[in-house]
């Protein structure tokens, strides 16, 4: 079955030098189905994500997605979940970064490791307002620079908000 | 000429923007400095609002992302709602899936090479771009009723089984399309202008489209073969035979060529679908209300456009807790001022054409 192909040996041992190398800021790891998934103390992800591009070979930054805990906590207790999903190409690897966010703290960019974080970033910092220090272009992407308020935050209305004309 | 910097506002209400999409454009007389894309026109808050909509009233949204595609989309999040709750899809509601995205990929890249020629003023081979996308809308309007927001996917399975009569139908239709394409091929390969005004233009190097995020024809006009269908195969598309087109340029005559060719590809993969497709349901038994146990996915397919992948949690209830669509329009946008500075102002139509991006999907 090529959707849950058998543990990547190469995935375990990316996962053991990562340990190696950041020691107890890894949190959680695991190798599994294709994807190496870790929890990771904030201030080591910049570091992180260039080790996994310069030597594990994660080449291709796919997604950032934030997660509101509001009404759900995550193992850290932390208000956001920010999650980077990194491709191998070739290879077919996934890797899961998670770190946590508490709120109005704020993550260093990973544009100037992988451009393709640009806008990612913006969406994440518009929608939950999760700043990223040294992005450079900080800015709401969707939504007018004087709307007040991020929308996907779970605190945040669905319908019935009323705003200025 | 002496250096003037001169501001210049594109849209949101402009013909080639493909929906309401703004361009500051930042020129020196002819030639593009700087290209800023604003975003947010047709922003409907999607993600909020699939929070508070059951797994499957969502699949009737994700057909207004990327609406020249809605089964793609309908594809890649069932996919992922289906790994969150374990449903083993019937093998052959997986081949009338293949059936059904593929004929998608066809009517997306046929509607692209008709915009695109406009774009650049071939104005005939619209009117062939879409005659032939006009007979697969027909093939969906027979199957389901609709042809545009089709929702022809759901969760576990599909909406109706493929019957004999569709069959010869959508057999007949295959048939005739490489005789349009050969037609369009003949208005445009060697066509002067339509080369002067695409090859050379906005080319990106592989590393640098790997770098943007770009997927889709546009990255494999670089010749870079990445296609979720042969890297992480899902729906069955590892029982089929096919090539991924590559071009060697990464410019804008390359990515013309990529999709052309996708197009022959995947009347292959429809034809063998059809030809080994296995007896059996059409879709999964259902529970009636889907209640998911807290968990979280990522799943991706290769839409017309790219990389499409959506982000599902869970939380116990019949809702979902968060959904997060990976958008390859949005993402291929990105590399857009990449593409475009240095080249003429002009060419910023044939440069946001070639990348086939679809408002809808951009702003969610």
């Amino acid at each position: 079955m090529p959707a849950d192909r058998a543990d990547h040996p190469e995935l375990r041992k990316a996962l053991d030098a990562l340990t190696g190398r950041f020691g107890n800021a890894v949190l959680a790891g695991a190798a599994d189905k294709g994807e190496l998934a870790v929890r990771l103390t904030k201030d080591v992800i910049v570091p992180a994500l260039s080790f996994f591009k310069d030597e594990l070979g994660f080449n291709a930054f796919e997604d950032l997605v934030v997660f509101d805990n509001l009404n759900s906590p995550d193992e850290g207790g932390a208000r956001f979940t920010v999650v980077y999903r990194l491709f191998q190409f070739p290879g077919a690897a996934r890797a899961r970064l998670a770190v946590e966010v508490g709120e109005g703290e704020s993550l260093p960019s990973a544009v100037p490791i992988y451009r393709a974080a640009d806008w990612a970033e913006r969406e994440a910092f518009d929608m939950f307002g999760v700043p990223f220090e040294g992005h450079p272009n900080l800015r709401r992407i969707y939504l007018p620079d004087d709307f007040e308020g991020h929308p996907l935050r779970k605190d945040f209305p669905l319908a019935g908000r009323t705003v200025g004309l | 000429m002496a250096f003037r910097e001169i501001d210049l506002n594109m849209g949101p209400q402009h013909p080639s923007t493909h929906g309401v999409l703004r361009l500051k454009l930042a020129v020196d007389n002819e030639v593009v400095l700087r290209v800023e894309p604003v975003l947010g026109y047709l922003h409907r808050g999607m993600e909020k609002l699939w929070e508070s909509l059951t797994y499957t009233q969502v699949v009737p949204l994700t057909d207004r992302l990327d609406y020249l595609a809605s089964l793609s989309n309908n594809l890649a999040y069932c996919l992922a709602v289906e790994k969150l709750a374990g449903i083993e899809v019937p093998r052959r509601a997986r081949y009338i899936r293949v059936i059904l995205a593929e004929l998608q990929r066809l009517a997306s890249h046929l509607a692209w090479t008709g915009f695109m020629a406009n774009d650049i003023g071939a104005m005939s081979v619209l009117l062939y771009g879409f005659e032939a996308r006009e007979d697969i809308l027909d093939i969906f309007e027979e199957y389901c009723g609709a042809r545009l927001t089709v929702h022809g996917i759901r969760i576990g399975g599909a909406v109706h089984d493929l019957d004999g009569p569709l069959v010869s139908r959508i057999r007949a239709v295959l048939e005739k399309i490489p005789k349009r394409l050969a037609d369009i091929r003949s208005l445009l390969d060697e066509n002067r202008i339509w080369k002067e005004r695409t090859v050379g233009i906005g080319r990106i190097t592989a590393g640098e489209a790997i770098d943007y995020g770009l997927t889709g024809p546009p990255l494999r006009a670089c010749g870079v073969a990445w296609d979720m269908r042969k890297e992480i195969p899902y729906s069955s598309y590892d029982d089929f035979d096919f090539d991924v087109p590559l071009g060697t340029n990464g410019d804008v005559y390359d990515r013309y060529l990529v999709r052309l060719e996708e197009i022959c590809q995947s009347i292959r993969i429809v034809g063998q679908a059809l030809d080994g497709l296995p007896e059996g349901e059409y879709k999964a038994k259902m529970p009636r209300v889907l209640k998911i146990a807290p968990a979280e996915v990522f799943h991706t397919i290769e839409a017309p456009k790219g990389v499409l992948g959506f982000t599902v949690r869970s939380n116990g209830t019949d809702k979902p807790e968060r959904v997060k669509m990976k958008s390859p329009s949005f993402i291929n946008l990105q590399s857009l001022e990449h593409m475009c500075k240095g080249n003429l102002f002009s060419d910023v139509i044939g440069i946001l054409g070639s990348l086939d991006i679809v408002l809808g999907e951009i702003d969610k």
